[in-house]
């Protein structure tokens, strides 16, 4: 079981049960377990989903768009039934903050799927749980059972009249599957490949029916927004951008660790207070500041904040809130190159630019970390990764080119000190690298 | 997917390259520029197919997107302004083929793809010449995955059309998409293996050279080759094939058959035997001399020899024994020209109406019942738009593929409804809407019961619900086209006229052959002159020559056979036809003095006295009628020195025997010049100087030859065929009616048809001498466990 | 081909989740896979008739999910992520030590006594406490060459006991 850490800066909206035995229906109650959803019920669709617009929430998958807006989308009438997926396929290297949700607070995941089903007028919500958090599905699977016994679940939850099921589901190894589209084909039991849009899962999702798909802790917010007003949550946080996030924090730091911190919070300050700075004494290279998936920052940009927006304007992005800290003593080809063999073996093969993109950029930073680099190396990665950028059938391609632009800008003096058969100079050949995926 | 364009009737305008175009609401933005002549490239979009999004070869810019979007996914708006050769679009495109040339095993010098490669192509016009890579490129070995297809992964480009035709236009779903990423590939559905119907489409339809055909692979280049659209010679569909073939030792070879003329009637459509199912023609047991039997034993002889033997014969019999003495079986491969002249000769020549063939459906019937309503029978290009299909008997995916591909389409693009009555569970039940299980040899039951006898229903062992809800739904709609198997014959066949007429159905009848349909319309029966003219009755008039035609009807082939063996038929012609491979206990074919034109020495032909060696359908031009009515013109694509086409070697005997020529086939002027014959492979897909010359009024009819001198006598002859020859020049389909004057006269025989009972793979004996056919039977036959060993 | 009693009930149970049957396939194929120690051809052709649709679908399907397999793997498979957030804190040489210490070399290596597979992993959402494995589903966390001596040495007692 992950380790809980804690700092003063932190405002524990998500995680106020975190630690709390809260995985336990009758402390779950304690804690002010389901009330947010019979006040949902009060409240109806068009209340809940304006408390959700106040909030300004945005998803925290990665993406973040407003959660408000993407509710509003669903057709209020359907001749297909709707429903709610919960993306709780949480596998962006440098994110580990869903597995503490499932871990220790799995209700409100059930009770944000609940109310976000009765906001758009699903009947059945889906909790989809990635293959390996195995103990996570067990721990839901459990709560799910619990709380039907309760009659929290099913047919006329609490005497409502509404009826509303909620499912587990379990993957099975694929981080494209986190892509929303993906997950709608991996739970309907096919690969895990995205599917063309327009037509968006609001209308046409899950076997044809609207279907309205958010992060696990997009909808571990939503019982708390109901409980306090969305315009108490978006005061937590910044201008369009809401309340609080669970950031991961990893690398090179003191103190690594999953901490609550309100949107807009400065991102030096997450790294050197919050983290207790760079451990073993050495200096802040880089950072990756929301999953592996954006460009990373070098130590004179890190006095931004942690927003949406401002990520945006300082040339990176937000994500999924995974902070990834590089100290001086890691050489970023390698780290590079560790990134692209993810992608590699992520991509779901489906579009050329990827499949073949991920593959290529793979196969010459290998040659070009071993030392076989030759100087039109540098600038091939580069144009590879840019005739990548924005021409993939999903984000994905995106996902796998931007850091790889980024490190290549940032750091080339680094690329170019690889050059003419010199070792790497931090003497940090690949230990290992992962074959072709094949059975 | 479905045919968004269908039902749009609403134009949207849109701006391309500056250029204004406008197209239906929902046309997808790839196919509207095509239809203006704007063209977008793209590997996974195929017209038909689902919608893939997948090789980004399409991407354009349209105004206020931030990203580049796929022509093949975007329907069209208004006031949509778009970009499709822009330098980010070109840069796009240009990165995408760098990409896949990346790992591409570049060996085009040797791949069957050479010269006809959509990557190729694509890297030919938009650059990427040039390698920025120079890592190691991912190998995988070859694999064969059945008799027919081989498959490279290194050369595939993922594009799942193969994945798409197979499982969405086949139904047959055997190829997947297996692993992820770099990894993936295509795979067979038996791990290492292929078990499916060897259609081929998988190949055809890869842009690259992924997937060969073990018939094709290696073998040459394509620009070696000369391509002749010309029609399959197998099944009663009446598929255009397109001959590749090339010069040999022999003459020509052919090389392979393919789809590449996609204008034909099957469009993208083609089965094991239209594609693969050729190879008989250089069959090492193929003749290519007459032989002529002396002492038991066959010995080659020149073509006067031999001719001159017939004709003598012939001649002798005649001097002998009468007209009577002489029997004629035709051939439901042969064209139109050859049956029509064939019957002309024995009728108005040798004097008699002992002439039949091999009939695989109950045509005179057919006719009678449907000669008062105009126009009721179905084209097979209908049958892909029909809103309803009732199909009774038969296992179109079998014995019909291109009509079970036409039912599949409406089913797939149309939501048409398919009613199936058969008393087994055929494949295409899967795209039933109803479904009647009725017992074996009781279509004509079920007939009745549609008629109004709900006392039939007794006999059929189906569900009175059953039946009570698929006669419902029937009643309710319009434009339905029932389909019937041989099992409908005679007044069956009346009666399902009669009830479908009601509701205002047009009809298909099937029958086997590539032209059964033709054989009964050009009159080789005993008792029916072409057009369903009775021998006795008073419409034959219209037919110029039917006066020489003696006024009784003459033997059917079973009293041919029990004439020949007792003595009263004393010649026999066989032509293109194998009886005694169907009556293999009758000696009757050793005693008369038997003449076969064939392509081998079949069961038959071991029996002849003169063995005259036949060209076969792709060595010929002329006509050949599908079972749906639809004429089509066959070119001549290759040829095998020594061996004459049927025509010319019934003009020749005719000759020889000294009838007047120029009335068999009347040809002006007196010349002998194989005028008809010649162009063969040097003719091209289109057959430009024939269009030139029929649009002219210049075609010369110089040749008693020339076929296509026969088509204009039968056109202007016999009822419902009075077909174009320009538009058949240009190789348009025409369609055939079934009009007669005197429909109650037209006798039939329903007791005399026997379906041939060919399967996906088998194909009458001509298809036991393809060496591709036998390995796919072979391979189907080791697959099924043996249920006893012994 | 038999399911365990336990499979069963799961299959009935997952049946009425969806309202298309072959929903269940991914997340049951991983419970097969428990089952059995990797996803055989007859489950393949079971699992396959039950849901109405082709062993193909299912071997696609199967091969695009990393964590199924089709062929056996020790009883314990260790799986060590290396992906960034470990390699910054030593995952790649905890790989090296796992792989050296159970003596073997090449990725999914099954050792000759059949009780450990070792897997290079992606992500397993520990970022927070790395370098980490999984040993079957349970998670390893913050690990040194000497954590992990004492863990395989626990699941090697325990192979043997059982």
């Amino acid at each position: 079981m992950a380790n809980l850490v804690s700092h003063p800066d932190e405002v524990k909206v998500v995680s106020r049960r975190f630690g709390q035995g809260a995985t336990n229906l009758d402390r779950y109650l304690e804690l002010d377990g389901y009330k947010a959803v019979r006040k949902a019920l009060e409240m109806g669709p068009d209340a809940i989903i304006n408390e959700m617009k106040a909030s300004n929430l945005r998803g925290r998958g990665g993406a973040g768009f407003p959660t408000g807006m993407k509710w509003s989308f669903v057709p209020k009438q359907s001749a297909k039934p709707k429903y709610v997926l919960c993306n709780g396929d949480e596998s962006e290297p440098g994110t580990c903050k869903d597995r503490l949700i499932f871990e220790h607070d799995p209700h409100s995941v059930i009770e944000g799927a609940m109310i976000a089903a009765i906001a758009v007028g699903a009947h059945a919500a889906y909790i989809y749980i990635r293959g390996e958090y195995r103990y996570l599905l067990e721990i839901m699977q459990k709560a799910i059972a619990d709380a039907y016994a309760r009659g929290f679940c099913g047919k006329n939850i609490f005497g409502s009249g509404y009826d509303l099921e909620v499912y587990w589901h379990g993957g099975a190894g694929a981080y494209e599957v986190g892509e929303e589209s993906a997950l709608m084909e991996s739970l309907e039991g096919k690969r895990g490949i995205p599917r063309i849009r327009p037509p968006f899962p609001a209308v046409v999702g899950l076997w044809g029916g609207p279907t309205v798909i958010n992060n696990a802790e997009t909808l571990a917010s939503v019982p708390h927004i109901i409980l306090m007003g969305g315009k108490q949550y978006a005061e937590i946080g910044v201008e369009r951008n809401g309340g609080t996030r669970l950031f991961s924090l990893s690398g090179h730091v003191e103190r690594p660790g999953v901490y609550e911190l309100p949107l807009g919070f400065n991102l030096r300050k997450v790294i050197y207070e919050v983290g207790g700075g760079i451990a073993n004494g050495h200096k802040l290279k880089a950072v990756v500041p929301g999953g592996s998936s954006v460009p990373c920052l070098k130590p004179e940009e890190i006095d931004v904040a942690l927003d949406f927006d401002s990520m945006m304007k300082a040339g990176t992005m937000l994500g999924s809130g995974g902070i990834v800290v590089i100290d001086d003593h890691t050489c970023i080809v390698k780290f590079a190159l560790r990134t692209i063999q993810f992608y590699r073996h992520e991509s779901c093969g489906w579009c050329i630019p990827c499949r073949e993109g991920t593959d290529w950029l793979s196969k010459s930073l290998r040659r070009f970390h071993a030392g076989a680099g030759v100087a039109q190396d540098i600038d091939n990665i580069r144009y590879l990764a840019e005739n990548m950028l924005g021409r993939t059938f999903c984000p994905l391609g995106d996902a796998a080119a931007m850091p790889i632009i980024g490190f290549i800008k940032k750091f080339r003096e680094e690329f170019e000190a690889h050059l003419d058969g010199r070792p790497c100079p931090f003497g940090q050949h690949a230990a290992s690298a992962l074959p072709v995926l094949s059975h | 997917m479905a045919d968004v364009t269908q039902n749009a009737t609403e134009n949207v305008t849109l701006t391309v390259n500056g250029r204004t175009i406008s197209a239906p609401k929902g046309t997808l933005l790839i196919e509207a520029c095509k239809q203006h002549g704007i063209e977008i490239p793209a590997f996974c979009y195929y017209p038909g197919l689902s919608l893939q999004g997948a090789c980004r070869m399409c991407l354009v810019e349209i105004e206020k997107m931030p990203k580049m979007q796929t022509a093949c996914t975007t329907p069209i708006a208004e006031g949509m302004v778009v970009q499709t050769e822009s330098e980010k679009v070109v840069q796009a495109r240009k990165a995408t083929l760098e990409l896949l040339l990346a790992n591409h095993p570049l060996d085009c010098p040797v791949c069957d793809a050479g010269g006809e490669c959509e990557l190729q192509d694509m890297t030919y016009k938009y650059g990427a010449g040039e390698s920025k890579f120079i890592d190691i490129k991912s190998h995988r070995d070859e694999q064969q995955w059945s008799p027919i297809v081989f498959y490279d992964r290194p050369r595939c480009i993922l594009c799942y059309r193969c994945v798409r035709v197979c499982g969405e236009g086949m139904d047959v779903w055997a190829l997947g998409i297996q692993n992820r990423g770099q990894g993936s590939v295509i795979a067979p559905n038996k791990g290492d293996s292929l078990d499916c119907e060897e259609c081929g489409m998988c190949i055809d339809i890869c842009p690259v050279g992924a997937l060969t055909s073990a018939s094709y692979r290696y073998k040459t280049r394509p620009w070696e080759m000369t391509h002749v659209g010309t029609v399959c010679t197998h099944c009663g569909d009446g598929c255009v094939t397109t001959v590749g073939v090339r010069r040999s030792e022999t003459g020509s070879e052919i090389v392979r058959c393919d789809n590449r003329d996609r204008s034909g009637i099957n469009v993208d459509f083609l089965c094991i035997k239209g594609r693969y199912a050729y190879d008989f023609a250089a069959n090492p047991e193929r003749i290519t001399t007459p032989l002529i039997k002396r002492d038991g034993k066959f010995v080659s002889a020149t073509w006067s020899e031999a001719i001159e033997l017939v004709a003598a014969k012939f001649r002798e019999t005649l001097a002998a024994s009468g007209p009577q003495s002489i029997g004629v079986i035709g051939s439901n491969r042969t064209t139109n020209e050859e049956n029509y002249l064939l019957q002309k000769f024995a009728r108005t020549v040798l004097g008699t109406n002992n002439i039949d063939h091999h009939r695989t459906a109950d045509f005179p019937s057919f006719a009678r019942a449907i000669a008062a309503n105009k126009a009721q029978t179905a084209s097979m290009s209908e049958v892909a738009t029909a809103p309803a299909i009732l199909l009774i008997g038969s296992d179109p995916t079998e014995q019909h593929p291109l009509l079970a591909w036409q039912i599949r389409t409406a089913v797939r693009r149309r939501s048409s409804r398919l009613y199936v009555v058969n008393a087994n569970e055929i494949k295409l039940t899967r795209q039933a809407s109803h479904i009647a299980k009725i017992a074996i040899g009781t279509e004509a039951d079920f007939v009745s019961y549609l008629s109004g006898n709900t006392a039939a229903a007794a006999n059929l062992g189906t569900a009175p619900e059953v039946l009570e809800k698929l006669r419902d739904a029937l009643s309710a709609e319009s434009g339905l086209i029932i389909v019937f198997g041989p099992e409908l014959r005679g007044e069956a066949i009346d009666a399902l006229v009669s009830y479908g007429s009601r509701i205002g159905a047009k009809f298909i009848c099937l029958a086997d052959y590539s032209n059964s349909r033709g054989a009964a319309d050009m009159g080789l029966y005993p008792d029916l002159l072409p057009g369903y003219h009775a021998i006795a009755g008073s419409s034959r008039s219209a037919l110029a020559w039917a006066s020489k035609v003696p006024a009784t009807p003459g033997f059917d082939l079973t009293r041919m056979l029990d004439g020949a063996a007792s003595g009263a038929v004393q010649a026999l012609w066989v032509v293109g036809s194998n009886p005694a491979a169907r009556y293999p206990e009758n000696t009757a074919f050793s005693r008369p003095f038997l003449v076969v034109q064939d392509m081998f020495l079949t069961e038959t032909a071991q029996h002849a006295d003169v063995f005259l060696p036949a060209a076969f359908a792709y060595e010929k031009a002329g006509t050949m009628t599908n079972t749906c009515g639809d004429l089509q013109r066959l070119k001549k694509a290759s040829d095998v020195h020594g061996v004459k086409s049927d025509f010319e070697i019934i003009i020749r005997i005719a000759e020889k025997i000294g009838a007047d020529v120029n009335e068999l086939v009347p040809f002006r002027g007196h010349t002998f010049a194989d005028a008809g014959q010649s162009r063969g492979a040097q003719s091209g897909e289109a057959d430009r100087n024939a269009v030139f010359t029929e649009a002219r009024g210049l075609a010369s009819r110089t040749s008693p030859l020339d076929p296509l001198i026969t088509l204009d006598e039968i056109s202007k002859l016999v009822p419902g065929y009075a077909v174009s020859r320009l538009d058949l020049a240009a190789g348009n389909m025409q369609r055939t009616e079934l009009v007669q004057i005197e429909p109650a006269g037209i006798p039939s025989h329903p007791e005399m048809v026997e379906p041939a009972g060919n399967a996906l793979f088998t194909s009458g004996t001509l298809g036991r001498y393809s060496t591709t056919l036998n390995s796919v039977v072979e391979k189907h036959r080791n697959a099924i466990e043996p249920i006893e060993a012994d | 081909m038999k399911f365990s009693e336990q499979l069963e009930a799961r299959y009935s149970e997952m049946l009425t989740h969806y309202p298309v049957k072959r929903s269940l396939l991914v997340p049951f194929l991983l419970y097969i896979q428990d089952e059995f120690g990797y996803v055989t051809d007859d489950s393949i052709e079971e699992i396959a008739k039950r849901l109405e649709i082709s062993p193909l679908e299912v071997r696609n399907v199967i091969s695009y999910y990393s964590m199924l397999r089709t062929k056996p793997s020790g009883k314990y498979n260790v799986q060590v992520c290396t992906n960034i957030c470990c390699q910054l804190r030593g995952g790649e040489e905890m790989l090296g030590h796992v792989r050296e210490k159970l003596g073997v070399k090449v990725n999914k290596e099954v050792t000759s006594d059949g009780i450990f597979s070792v897997e290079e992993v992606e992500c397993i959402g520990a970022c927070s406490w790395a370098p980490a494995m999984q040993v079957n589903y349970d998670f390893h966390e913050n690990l040194t060459p000497e954590k992990i001596d004492q863990i395989l040495d626990e699941y090697r007692q325990k192979a043997v006991q059982e």
